[in-house]
């Protein structure tokens, strides 16, 4: 077990990235247009790197395995995005932000790298104004704020439902008008399936073009990785069907350490799963609880009654209904932050009172706040004595204005109208705090290989705050890896173009290739879903919201046990050599059947409950998580030495020096 | 239920397509298109056949990537969904269903149902974006404050997922509403206006060497979208090009 170094500059917090971008060494603008830079990923983190590497004037190649990088899932993120800018006037700052974060991932990020992200937050909504990105305004023509869960202002920046589409169209832009100038070559349709390492340094990557299956190598002097999270080895979660963790998992594979593979965020809110042909779940923003009120009733023959159909919710009183985030944590009520949430809702559910027919569902009910809205409304047109009907229409515009797309998406998918009754939620599985372990420069354990965004593991601890993983992807994209990558290439301005046809090259290229080969000839017994399915179940039952030793244990077995029977009985058809869409599935989800494994074996050894992260054997009388600072205060990074469970554990402690830990409380 | 599906299979770009009959049963109403698709394609592969192939990613109606041309409309039956978000409940037992690539010159098919669209990021690229660099040294978000209105209008065109539905739909292959819609979302923000004529030119000028038809103002562009773009954006363009060629 070693010690890893994570690069934290020394001096006060809050002059530490202002004094180091000071110190950094600097590429000429000159030497940059030698300097090569492979960029994997187009979300909001890739997206933004390219653009400001490729403005900085480095030549950027970027890769996606959508059509078009418009398509990265960022472009689903619905919330918003926080930045203190204290627009409101509510008495926000970085510090706050900075203690919210830190808190809100129950003390298990960096404290330099978050602050850091404080600092740049309000740099990016001036910047994506600048580039025509339309949030929401409020009649006087300034930007609107809403809240999010765990804190108590509202530094909340959106574009109604859709404000991972629009910053994400941003960067797409600002990726355009360098395609445009020559400075950024988009490889799209192409798969990174291989990192190349010369003389220890990362100098390029084997991808597959999914048009024609051809396989290519693409030379750079350095490698980000920007690939978006690993929810899908859960099978159903909210992430794209193509989500997947094969770049990050292939660069672990060659010594990038893989951090907190446990820390998982399962959102509370998601519309529930409705049966065994479910492809994928589907978020319902966390901005819904500023207005909705979630609850299931309070005794359990109404529960029982309406799982049945033979009552509706609208029909139970107000003294029936058990507001059970109200009533257990009154400071911050249905705003709880997601882990606190998901968790109550599944007790409330496991002791019988879910209200559909699976019994894994609770009520998201906006009755109260269209009232609210409706009197409001009236009021303000001037109308003293509306009749209710026209109140609760007046309100119902209003939720609409606010989350009418979100409104319209549930009424899809369930057939049920969420202005008349109440929405019906489940947690689901949302977004992966680990990662690909990074230092303060957002450089992993291969000296040239960066990783931004989602990919990495860096700034949300055990528990992500909404509204915050955007925030960091743009962080990391436009304002902080551009700079701190500079200081690596300084050394590469003389080292010339880097030949793809060294051995390296070779021997990486063989090695996909014979994948690919030993993919394509399994024998034939069962498809890839059907094994991505069962691993979904292994890791929804084991180590969802709620694990323990046992069932982590069994996890680690049955996961192995699952990966021999895939590499010998998995069928693919068709041909490598042109667009296989089952191809492309097989190797991603040979690489989750490695990193399920590794991800039971972090829980295993964290002996804690921490944000996501619940063993129920570290549980308060209440219930609520048990956090072991003096034992499990750190990073876990793991090193690949073959099959996962041969993985060996490095710590970074994790100091704090300005923030006093304490006991999580939300009450 | 039990569907007849006719399906457009192709081998390649360079092979010729032909229609082939599937049936399936067993599909229920609950289910998305694509995963009464999916169903399909686990007895394909099964079968030791290959799966139909189709773009698709989010499923949740927003990445754009899904392009399917059901009984003859793109997306389907259903107003302002996409095809992952339509559902199967929209059918009947026994319904026979034609499902096809979206046609047009300028979207040659790859495979399958899978269409190239790649002539829709080049028109973004040639105009679509404020030239404004992204290391950050902007002014206060705040400093220009915008009409709510014109901020709403902005927004609408900009939910545009670049699908391509508008051109699938259009008798002309026309691509008029999606580019509008871009232009439009800034012509509508005072950040934008600064690039407005050359922005408008490039992009049309790109639209043009695509092989996208010319605009007759049917409408049936405005009926398929899925998220409603409306036709004031088309509108808006066309003044902003008389503006832009006027001022030469
Ligand atoms: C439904 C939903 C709603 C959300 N809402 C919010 C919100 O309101 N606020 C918020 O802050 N966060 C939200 N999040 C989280 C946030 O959207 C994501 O964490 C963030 O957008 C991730 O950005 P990224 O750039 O790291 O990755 P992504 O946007 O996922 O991009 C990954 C990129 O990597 C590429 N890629 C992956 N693997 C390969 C490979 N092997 N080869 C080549 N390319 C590859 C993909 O093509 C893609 O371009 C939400 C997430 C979801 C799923
Ligand atoms: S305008 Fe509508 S139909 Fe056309 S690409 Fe945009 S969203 Fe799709
Ligand atoms: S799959 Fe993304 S819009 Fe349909």
């Amino acid at each position: 077990m070693g010690i890893l170094d994570s690069k934290v500059p020394s001096g006060p917090l809050a002059d530490k990235w202002t004094e180091h971008k000071n110190k950094i060494n600097l590429v000429n603008p000159a030497n940059k247009r030698n300097i090569d830079v492979i960029v994997v990923g187009t979300g909001l983190a890739g997206g933004s790197a390219a653009a400001t590497l490729a403005e900085l004037g480095y030549n950027v190649k970027t890769f996606c395995y959508q059509d078009s990088p418009r398509r990265a899932h960022s472009i689903a993120a619905q919330g918003g995005i926080n930045a203190a800018k204290n627009y409101q006037g509510d008495g926000d700052s970085a510090y706050r932000l900075f203690y919210d974060t830190i808190k809100g991932g129950d003390y298990r990020s960096r404290e330099a790298n978050v602050y850091r992200l404080a600092e740049e937050s309000a740099n990016i909504i001036d910047q994506c104004v600048a580039q025509g990105v339309p949030f929401a305004r409020d009649y006087g023509g300034l930007l609107d704020n809403r809240s999010f869960g765990g804190v108590l202002v509202s530094r909340t920046f959106y574009a109604k439902g859709q404000t991972g589409q629009q910053l994400l169209l941003g960067a797409y832009s600002a990726m355009n008008r360098q395609i445009n100038r020559g400075k950024i070559k988009p490889f799209n349709r192409h798969e990174m399936m291989d990192l190349v390492l010369v003389n220890g340094k990362a100098r390029g990557i084997i991808a597959r073009d999914l048009k024609t299956g051809e396989i290519e190598r693409h030379s750079a002097h350095a490698v980000v990785l920007a690939t978006g999270g690993y929810g899908n080895v859960f099978f159903l979660s909210t992430n794209a069907m193509g989500s997947n963790v094969m770049a990050a998992w292939r660069a672990h594979r060659r010594g990038a350490f893989f951090a907190n593979p446990c820390f998982t965020q399962i959102h509370p809110t998601c519309i529930p799963v409705s049966g065994d042909h479910q492809s994928k779940l589907t978020l319902m923003s966390e901005s819904l609880r500023n207005d909705g009120r979630i609850w299931v009733p309070k005794r359990i023959e109404d529960a029982q009654a309406i799982r049945e159909g033979k009552m509706k919710p609208t029909q139970l009183k107000e003294e029936d209904r058990d507001y059970y985030l109200e009533r257990r944590y009154p400071a911050f009520g249905n705003l709880v932050p997601r882990d606190v949430a998901s968790r109550a809702a599944k007790e409330r559910c496991d002791a019988g009172f879910g209200v559909n027919k699976t019994g894994e569902a609770v009520y998201l009910d906006f009755a109260s706040a269209i009232q609210r809205y409706g009197k409001e409304a009236a009021l303000t047109s001037g109308m003293k004595d509306a009749d209710d009907k026209t109140i609760t229409q007046l309100g119902k515009d209003v939720i609409e204005a606010k989350y009418g797309n979100l409104f319209q998406m549930y009424e899809k998918i369930v057939d049920e109208n969420p202005y008349e009754t109440p929405m019906m939620i489940y947690p689901a599985v949302h977004y992966t705090m680990g990662g690909l372990w990074v230092d303060y420069n957002l450089q992993t354990t291969i000296e040239g290989c960066y990783c931004a965004g989602e990919a990495n593991f860096s700034d949300h601890g055990a528990n992500r705050l909404g509204a915050s993983a955007l925030m960091q992807g743009l962080a990391d994209g436009y304002f902080v890896l551009p700079y701190t990558i500079g200081d690596y290439l300084s050394h590469d301005i003389r080292t010339g173009k880097i030949p793809t046809d060294s051995p390296e090259f070779d021997k990486a290229e063989s090695e996909v290739k014979d994948r690919i080969n030993k993919l394509m000839s399994g024998t034939g017994e069962h498809s890839v879903d059907y094994y991505h399915k069962k691993l979904g179940k292994i890791m929804w039952n084991k180590c969802g919201m709620a694990r323990n030793e046992q069932g982590l244990k069994e996890a680690i077995e049955e996961i192995s046990a699952l990966r021999t029977d895939f590499w010998k009985n998995v069928k693919v058809t068709g041909v490598a050599d042109g667009m296989n869409a089952e191809l492309e599935k097989a190797g991603r989800v040979a690489d989750f059947l490695e990193l399920g494994e590794l991800f039971a074996k972090d829980a295993l050894t964290r002996n804690e409950s921490c944000g996501g992260h619940f063993r129920e054997e570290y549980q308060t009388e209440e219930g609520e998580a048990l956090r072991d600072d003096e034992n499990f205060k750190f990073v876990s990074a793991w090193e690949y030495k073959g099959e996962p469970k041969d993985a060996v554990l490095h710590k970074e402690d994790l100091v704090y020096e300005n923030i006093e830990l304490k006991t999580r409380s939300y009450k | 239920m039990r569907l007849n599906l006719k399906i457009w299979r192709q081998k390649d770009a360079n092979s010729k397509g032909q229609m082939v009959d599937y049936t399936i049963k067993g599909v229920e109403g609950d289910m998305s298109f694509l995963e009464m698709l999916d169903v399909l394609n686990e007895e394909l592969i099964n079968k030791g056949e290959e799966p139909v192939h189709f773009d698709h990613d989010c499923r949740e109606g927003i990445c754009g990537a899904c392009s399917l041309q059901i009984n003859g409309e793109p997306h389907g039956p259903d107003r302002l969904v996409t095809t992952c978000q339509l559902h199967m409940r929209k059918f009947n037992d026994g319904d026979t269903i034609v499902i096809e690539p979206f046609r047009a010159t300028a979207f040659p098919v790859i495979k399958d149902l899978v269409v190239d669209r790649s002539a829709f990021d080049r028109i973004q690229q040639a105009g679509g974006y404020i030239s404004v660099n992204t290391s950050g040294n902007t002014v206060d978000a705040n400093a220009t404050p915008i009409e709510k209105e014109k901020a709403d209008d902005s927004f609408y065109a900009a939910t545009c997922i670049g699908c391509g539905a508008c051109v699938a739909a259009c008798k002309n292959a026309s691509a008029m509403l999606f580019t509008s819609a871009k232009v439009s979302q800034f012509a509508l923000l005072p950040q934008g206006r600064v690039e407005a004529t050359e922005r408008v030119q490039n992009m049309v000028r790109q639209m043009d060497l695509e092989g996208f038809g010319n605009c007759t103002n049917t409408g049936a562009c405005e009926v398929e979208c899925p998220k409603g773009i409306s036709l004031e954006n088309i509108a808006r363009m066309n003044r902003e090009y008389l503006n832009a060629t006027v001022k030469g």
